[in-house]
């Protein structure tokens, strides 16, 4: 025990100097949450998707999954597929995304896995009013996004207050927090905030669909091999009994 | 029925030495009676190389190695495959696990002197499979052609180009392009299950023949074999391998299984430490991360290759860093083998080691930076100073006297 520490003290300057990551918040996200994970496809859906594929994910499953009927998912969920079993291609190409935004939209099968749950989060929280870029919009956490504010519609807008910081001697305006813009738009914050929490939850069911899976069977395979250990102990303690 | 089975026993003895490898290998080979935690983990890398080729045959029967398809397969079998995804992440997950039981196999050789007269080679083929199984598991990294799969390998490939004269040549050789490509992966793809497996399941066929010709070291680091032998014709603390330590290691096995099964379903990724997080970007030939780290195993290596300022002067401690471990039995010039009778030095050195090694290890996943090279730099002297100086402190060293007997 004393080494550890003895270890972790050693490392400690160490550490200090590699937490200058961005802060993130985190995502309260649980993918049991079969209303949420309902609600955040059909966002998908719909305001995500005509640009974002989940080329590894099929209607079927998501239906299977989020507790949906065959009918609903096609009502809900497909307007191109016509097959529930297909996957959630889309139509657009890669020189089209090119083309349209300097940068083909990324497939988000696994986008909850190798950003992470709290960026994606974050991320759809972060976007604001900057006149000097294409759509009109930044992102905090994704500097100089080619993507647009695809849910400005939920969301509305949102302005950055800035504040003045003093830096050897020069100061100079750093974004502070982001507010909407009006009355209006302050009033869809709370719901937006959910309706990023149900996408998000989604997302992270979506990059490990098993997730759910695994979670129920694990708990069997536990108790199996508690059992088959104590077992195991109680033949070695049996047979070492004549040993000394 | 009973006489069935004898005759049927002396059929096939007749005709293959069954009882007598039965008897040599488990029934009548004689293990110290004294075994302690850290004598578990040889039994447990095996079961972890059974569980890998398993898994694997079953990955290989899924997975496409074409630049195009392999991602896209592996999400297949996470997603359409029936348990393919428990299929993958016990071969995934498995390799840290390789990794874990084999590094706490090798430390047991440092704390009881397991690698001493007359078990040199025994140490020397057990190293043998440890490089066999950073092969193993660098080779079968590039499969997901994820980001880090690609760069890891770019990085790790375009280190030969730093042997003088033939080292570009070699690289291209190595990868059949002049990047990682489609062609790398599927001969690394060839490698990782055809080859690597045949040489790992060799060189673990020789590790245990070799074991059983000098018998088991112990944590007293006592010859038991030099000692009378009693009654039942046991040497006095020598036990039959079966059925003692075979119960015995049914039970380090029920543990293992249930530190395995927490990690599959519960934490497949660890934090980023089983399974990376870029490594869910798809392998993308034009676009670099800023930040290329292997996996956790690898790292000590990676974090000498690092602090050294000049890419050959790099590959040659890092290599270094690897070799020097075969020399072991020789640095060693202690009058004991145990750790229990060696004396304070040899124990700070043994601890300011384990220090560098986790040090490096945690250095290896970081972003370099001016303080953290100067880091690497220390530690890396430490690390290789616990074996260049063995020669020396091994011998200054106040050990305690050895007694004739086991002592538990």
């Amino acid at each position: 025990m004393k080494r550890i520490i003895f270890t972790l003290a050693l490392l400690l300057p160490a550490m200090a100097i590699a937490s200058t990551e961005l802060h993130l918040e985190k995502a309260p996200t649980d993918i049991t949450d079969k209303a949420a994970l309902q609600e955040g496809a059909k966002l998908y859906v719909n305001y995500c998707m005509g640009c974002h594929s989940l080329n590894y994910s099929r209607f079927e499953r998501v239906g299977k999954d989020s507790g949906m009927t065959e009918d609903e998912v096609k009502q809900n969920l497909m307007f191109t597929a016509d097959k529930i079993g297909e996957t959630m291609t889309i139509a657009m190409t890669k020189a089209d995304g090119v083309n349209w935004f300097g940068v083909a939209p990324p497939d988000l099968s696994v986008t909850a896995r190798s950003r992470g749950v709290d960026w994606i989060y974050n991320y759809l929280l972060a976007f604001y009013v900057d006149p000097a870029r294409p759509f009109g919009v930044n992102n905090l956490i994704f500097k100089d996004v080619a993507m647009p504010h695809a849910l400005w519609e939920r969301q509305g807008l949102q302005k950055p207050v800035y504040e003045t910081v003093t830096e050897g001697g020069q100061s100079h305006q750093v974004i502070k927090s982001l507010e909407p813009v009006n009355q209006a738009d302050a009033a869809k914050a709370e719901n937006y905030r959910k309706d990023v929490l149900n996408l998000v939850t989604f997302l992270e069911y979506v990059g490990e669909p098993a997730k759910l899976e695994r979670q129920r069977l694990g708990i069997w395979v536990l108790i199996y091999l508690v059992i088959l250990t104590i077992v195991a102990y109680l033949l070695k303690k049996e047979y070492w009994r004549d040993v000394h | 029925m009973n006489n069935l089975l004898t005759a049927s026993l002396e059929w096939i003895d007749a005709r293959y030495p069954l009882s007598q490898q039965w008897n040599e290998h488990l029934a009548k080979y004689y293990a110290p009676k004294n075994f302690n935690f850290w004598y578990y983990f040889g039994s447990l890398a095996i079961l972890v190389l059974v569980l890998q080729m398993v898994t694997g045959i079953f990955l290989a029967g899924s997975y496409k190695p074409d630049a195009t398809l392999a991602f896209a397969s592996v999400e297949y079998i996470m997603r359409d495959v029936e348990y393919g995804w428990l299929i993958r992440y016990m071969h995934a997950i498995g390799a840290s696990f390789f990794f874990i039981a084999v590094y706490l196999h090798m430390f047991r050789a440092l704390l009881y002197g397991s690698y001493r007269k007359p078990r040199e080679l025994l140490w020397i083929i057990g190293m043998c499979i440890y490089m066999a199984l950073m092969a193993e598991s660098f080779l079968g990294y590039l499969l997901p052609w994820g980001q880090m799969s690609y760069w890891g390998a770019q990085v790790i490939i375009s280190l030969f180009g730093a042997i003088p004269y033939i080292g570009e040549d070699l690289a291209v050789w190595v990868r059949g392009d002049y990047v990682i490509s489609d062609v790398t992966l599927n001969r690394f793809f060839a490698y990782h299950v055809v080859s690597m497996p045949i040489i790992l399941l060799g060189l673990v066929f020789v590790h245990i023949l070799a074991l059983h010709h000098v018998g088991s070291n112990n944590p007293d680091g006592i010859e038991i074999k030099k000692q009378p032998k009693n009654e039942k014709g046991w040497y006095l603390d020598g036990i039959p391998f079966h059925p003692y330590y075979t119960v015995k290691d049914i039970f380090g096995v029920g543990i293992f299984l249930i530190l395995f099964a927490l990690a599959i379903f519960y934490a497949p990724e660890m934090g980023g430490y089983f399974l990376e997080k870029n490594n869910f970007f798809p392998a993308d030939p034009m676009n670099t991360p800023l930040h290329i780290e292997p996996l956790w195993y690898f790292t000590p290596f990676y974090a000498i290759l690092r602090a050294i300022p000049d890419k050959l002067g790099g590959v040659v401690a890092m290599g270094a860093s690897i070799v020097v471990l075969f020399f072991l039995p020789w640095l060693d010039r202690s009058p004991v083998k145990s750790i229990r009778y060696k004396g304070m030095v040899y124990k700070l050195a043994l601890f300011l080691f384990v220090v560098s090694f986790f040090g490096l290890g945690y250095l290896g996943m970081q972003a370099p930076t001016p303080t953290f090279t100067l880091l690497s730099r220390i530690l890396s002297v430490i690390y290789f100073a616990f074996f260049l100086l063995m020669p020396f402190y091994s011998v200054w060293d106040k050990t305690k006297p050895v007694p004739e007997r086991l002592t538990d």
